[in-house]
This record gives structure tokens, sequence and C-alpha cells, in this order.
């Protein structure tokens, strides 16, 4: 169910590489704890982040979660769309991407998770 | 993260197997283990708003007061004025201090002449509990207090179309049971009371329930309320629609250092009856000397305020968010606040501190939803 296409990290986050970008959501077991999901707060397109910083809070009906950003580098683009329709991250988790990073060190995807690791994670 | 797994040391309502037989989510809370969402949070709030939802409130704690002197032990003991229910009556009121705060929120049932049952929260039934049985005991009388919780399971279906699921399984004549009053009877072939009350904003019931039969009542419901959509709720929904029909919550929007004055609660004070529990402070606090009180507001910035947010003025922090959350039906954000007087009027601009980001909120009047009125 986790599509083999995405690496994961035990945050929940999944990221989807094309050449030097990283494009980040959260999993649909992630979303499944949060519940209902009401509000996206995302970081301004320019900053630079590390890797495991917060790049912003994901809010549902019941409570306030952190997001962690998988990968060094700069931030792109963001998902404007989630303002209005925060709804999707439940309905379309892993369609539903959040920031895309410039990666500033790729290597650091091989920390990730396949998702057969990540299923064996959340079992 | 939640943990779903069975924990041993918290209590269970008599239907707990079931809930986790529907796959409900499961958490602790007051010392119980509860369902905190079924289908999701969103779905069931809606669900009470426009249709009808099932509850499982059996955690929730009743206290029964007996004897000659059992209303002069009730009007000692809590605020609001007892004197003025009938038999089959109930009143919202507190248990209060000698400082007028709250020991707890209650619901007073008029069970008889002599005989009053208390409502209590599922956190607070030994406190309560022993608290009462003090205070009656200095205050002196024929009164017995007996904790009989544990013959009690309560199942509350709330919405608008409530009555006409709980009608097909009663001869009750539901019609006749006004808002804050009850009836005895049986629902599904099981001897009840039945209460028009309930924690949600919308019309509705409550039904309390012996606990080896409440299995029997609660599937008779869902089966009922099939055809209408009915569906069954956690307490996630239940604080959602609590707060967007201004409701408080023991707990979280008071505690035993807020007044029920400060809590916005003066209408549930019996100001005209006689000495009771924190009556002097209550009064002088209505008669001016009110420092803080206890708001409704929307949020102007887009940001969601939870309990524990300092409400700011400048550098210092001079309220303190006790509910907040993204309301389903009104679709806003919303909460209640504990604000200096000055700052407590309606239009009045709140700076809240969400994780070190200020955002704006605005003080509004209460309630934040109000039910349409159907007759």
């Amino acid at each position: 169910m986790y599509p083999t296409d995405l690496k994961y990290t035990v945050e929940h986050e999944w990221v989807r590489v094309a050449g030097d970008e990283a494009t980040v959501g959260i999993t649909d077991f992630a979303q499944k704890q949060l519940g209902d999901v009401v509000f996206v707060e995302l970081p301004e397109v320019g900053r630079t982040l590390t890797k495991d910083e917060v790049f912003g809070t994901i809010e549902s009906v019941k409570a306030v979660s952190e997001l962690f950003c998988p990968v060094a580098g700069e931030v792109v683009a963001v998902n404007d769309a989630l303002g209005a329709h925060p709804e999707s991250v439940n309905s379309q988790p892993h369609d539903t991407w959040m920031i895309r990073i410039k990666m500033a060190n790729p290597s650091e995807l091989d920390g990730l998770m396949d998702s057969t690791r990540y299923e064996a994670l959340i079992k | 993260m939640t943990t779903t797994s069975p924990n041993a040391a918290l209590k269970k309502t008599p239907l707990n197997a079931r809930h986790r037989a529907h796959g409900a989510r499961m958490v602790e809370f007051g010392g119980w283990d509860m369902p905190v969402e079924y289908t999701g949070i969103v779905a069931e709030h809606m669900a009470v708003r426009t249709g009808v939802g099932l509850f499982d409130v059996s955690h929730m704690g009743q206290i029964e007061l007996a004897g000659a002197d059992a209303l002069a032990a009730v009007q000692w003991i809590s605020c609001n004025d007892a004197s003025r229910l009938a038999t089959g009556q109930i009143q919202y009121s507190a248990l209060t201090t000698a400082e007028g705060t709250f020991v707890d929120d209650i619901l007073v049932y008029r069970m008889g002449e002599q005989h009053f049952m208390l409502v209590v929260n599922a956190g607070n039934i030994i406190k309560d509990h022993q608290w009462i049985a003090a205070r009656v005991a200095e205050h002196g009388g024929d009164v017995s207090v007996v904790n009989a919780s544990s013959r009690y399971a309560l199942i509350a279906i709330q919405g608008p179309k409530a009555e006409q699921v709980l009608q097909t399984l009663t001869a009750i004549e539901l019609a006749d049971i006004k808002y804050y009053w009850f009836a005895h009877g049986e629902v599904a072939g099981v001897r009840v009371t039945v209460s028009r009350t309930g924690y949600t904003g919308e019309d509705g019931f409550e039904i309390f329930v012996p606990p080896a039969q409440a299995e029997r009542v609660w599937n008779a419901l869902l089966e009922a309320g099939e055809p209408l959509g009915i569906q069954p709720c956690g307490l996630g929904a239940r604080d959602t629609l609590r707060l967007e029909a201004s409701m408080r919550l023991c707990g979280s929007d008071m505690d035993e250092q807020t007044s029920v004055v400060e809590a916005g609660l003066s209408w549930i004070v019996g100001w005209k009856k006689d000495a009771f529990l924190g009556a002097e402070r209550l009064r002088g606090q209505k008669a001016g000397a009110l420092e803080r009180r206890l708001v409704g507001f929307e949020m102007r910035d887009r940001a969601i305020a939870r309990h524990g947010h300092a409400v700011m003025d400048g550098d210092s922090q001079v309220g303190v968010v006790t509910s907040g959350t993204q309301t389903p039906f009104l679709k806003k954000a919303i909460g209640l606040a504990m604000v200096p007087v000055a700052l407590s009027a309606p239009g009045t601009s709140l700076t809240i501190d969400i994780r070190g980001r200020r955002v704006s909120a605005e003080v509004v009047p209460e309630p934040f939803y109000k039910r349409p009125k159907t007759t």
C-alpha cells in the first residue's frame, strides 16, 4: 500500500526524489494518527533547513504535530493549496506534498527507509 | 501518538468491548479507556449537528443524596437554587469551595421530594464523593450520600433526529419531556431513566441504563438509527461540539482556582437563596470585585489557539487560553480564554502566543453556536 518510489522517515514523512530535489509529505499512517487535518503551517520559500529541523506544523481537530525536514537544503516551493484544502492530507496523503527542497547533501537519502522497511516499522 | 492497546489499569465502561469491535480509536480520559473517534471527529460532529449521533458517557459519575434534609444539603454544597426544581427536573450547577471556585460542575436531578442525583465528571467521582460527604457531615442533618456511579451506564443520543430514533424504542412520550426534564420508563425493553439533556448544544437525550443492559440498549439504538444514518461518536467530537456550543469543560476551562462568576456562569448561581459554600465571594464579584473573566474568542489570523497558550499584552502574559479548536460546523478557529475584565468586552482584540508566534484573535459574544429553534 505504501508507494515503492517513495522514501520514508521514522517521523512518518515521505520523500519523492527527482534529481537534486526532494518533495516532502506525510504518510498515510501519520494522517490516520492525526485524524481530520484542519491546518498546515509551512515555511517561506528560500528558507534553508537542516536535516531533522522542524519545518512546519500540522494540526488536526484534536492535536498539533511538528513536521521534520528529512534532508538538508533550501525550500524552493511550498504547497499553498493546503491553505484552502488541508483535508487533502487525509484523503490523498501520498499525493499531497508540503515542501520541495533543493538538497544540500543528497547522500542523506541513504539514511531513509524504503517502503518495505517502513511498512515493517508501522506494523 | 496514542496507544490503542488495552491498558489494564484504566477503568472500562460496560460498552468498552463494543467500541473496540467497532474499530474506535481509544484514549485514556480521566482514568478511563474511552473512544476518541470512530470514523473521524469532523464526520461525527456533523452527524450530531445535522442528524443523530450516539455517545457512551458511562464514565460520568452519579452521586445521590437522600433524606429529610437532602434539599438543604444540596443547597449548601452547590451554587444553583435546587429549591426551584420540581421532581423530574434538572439544573446545571457547580459544587463550590468556600471561595466560590469549582470542585466540579454538575447536573442536579431532583429524583423525589427528598432525593437528588448529582451527575459529575469522570475524573472527579472519588474527589466529589469525599468532598460532598465531608461538607454534608459538617453541615449536619438527616441525609445520606452514596456514590451510585457503578449502578449506571449512560448513553447519550444527540442531534435533531435523536427524538425520532429514540421514540421507536420506547413508550415514553418523548415530546412531553421538556429540555432539562427527565422521565422513567423502558427503552428496548430495559428499565431506564431518560433525560432531555446533553453536552453538544443540540437537542437530545441521556439514558441512564443498568450496566448489564447497556450493550442491549446501545445495539438497539444503533439499529433503530441506521435508516437515519446514526453515527457512533467519541470524546473528540464531544469536545468540539461542546466548545462550539460554548459549554465549559471542568478541568480545562475552570478548576479550583476559578470562581463561578469568573467562568462566566453567573446564571447558575442562585443569588436569592440562603447561605451556600462560596456565596460571599461570589456576591462580591457580582457586585463589581471581578478581576478576570472567561470569554469566547474567534481567531483573526489563520491559526488555532489551544489550551495553555498565553494571552499577551506587550511582553507580559495577562491571560490564558483554556480551550481552542477548529470547529467542524462553524468552520472557524474558536476558543475560550481567561482574561482581565478590561479585555473581556466583545470586539476587544486579543494577542495570543502560539509556539512563539503572535497571532490576533477577537472577543466575541457567546455562544458561538445556538441550535435553530424547531418549535
